[in-house]
């Protein structure tokens, strides 16, 4: 028997109705207009969401105080096709400089003018440890059940 | 490595689909088998897994066995992000297709 164990990592495909161009742009420079602002974890509430448009750039969030939260950095940047970003946010919903989770987005263009989105966020099994800890953050009212209602709004707004 | 293992029981489409519907509510084996095109001894050979994988518990209810997911294992990481990703993404699609009243829309 087998006895590698391969990681499962998230992965979703989605075709979006623009090019791959207009894709890339909203994922990145659009990040504040569609990121749930239900999702931080700093102290204060969401105030704007940025992606820096380079690679080495910080991804991070802005609360309402003015201060800024890292989430990591962008591993590459190769517009219009793929992004790679450091997930770097641990079980307990900090920042943490020593994990490295990735989150590859892929833009391809659809015969109909449209865009292929491949997303996938790997590596997750490096968040175990804080995983127990986490389960509060998820169970409280901001956990995900709050936050997929911010999703909505969003979605349909 | 435990966690490692977790994920990897996650890998099989089947198992998924077990856990998935164990991340809405805890359920008995045969409640399991009726919702899934499997045989209820193969739900009980993936139940088994997620179990050593510490992804799911199990306690007896009566005659029969209850699983959920374990809310100490990395089941619960996982399910979250899995669900987040699902809506942060549904988000990024309608903001992309909105129209933009600058613009001339598309054919």
């Amino acid at each position: 028997m087998n006895q590698t164990i391969q990681p499962a990592a998230i992965r979703k495909s989605l075709t979006v109705a623009a090019p791959p161009q207009k894709a890339f742009s909203v994922f990145t420079e659009g990040f504040d207009r569609w990121w749930p602002k239900s999702h931080t974890i700093g102290t204060a509430a969401l105030k704007q969401a940025i992606i820096e448009p380079r690679q080495g750039g910080r991804w991070y969030g802005v609360d309402e105080n003015g201060h800024e939260d890292d989430w990591g950095e962008v591993l590459a940047w190769e517009p219009p096709a793929r992004l790679l970003l450091a997930w770097r946010i641990n079980g307990k919903w900090t920042y943490d400089p020593s994990l490295l989770t990735e989150i590859e987005v892929l833009f391809k263009a659809t015969a109909d003018g449209g865009t292929q989105v491949e997303f996938e966020h790997r590596h997750l099994e490096r968040m175990g440890e804080g995983a127990a800890e986490a389960r509060a953050a998820m169970e409280s009212p901001g956990g995900w059940g709050g936050i997929l209602d911010g999703f909505k709004q969003a979605a349909e707004s | 490595m435990a966690n490692t293992l977790a994920f990897a029981a996650l890998a099989d489409p089947t198992r998924r689909a077990v856990f998935e519907r164990l991340a809405e509510g805890p359920r008995a084996v045969g409640e399991l088998a009726q919702d899934l095109p499997v045989s209820r001894p193969a739900v009980s050979q993936h139940l088994k897994v997620l179990k050593a994988a510490g992804l799911v518990s199990d306690r007896p209810e009566g005659a029969r066995r209850v699983y959920q997911i374990d809310p100490q294992g990395l089941g619960q990481m996982r399910a979250w992000l899995d669900r987040f990703w699902d809506g942060a993404l549904d988000a990024f699609k309608a903001e992309v297709e909105r129209p933009d009243p600058n613009e001339e829309p598309s054919a």
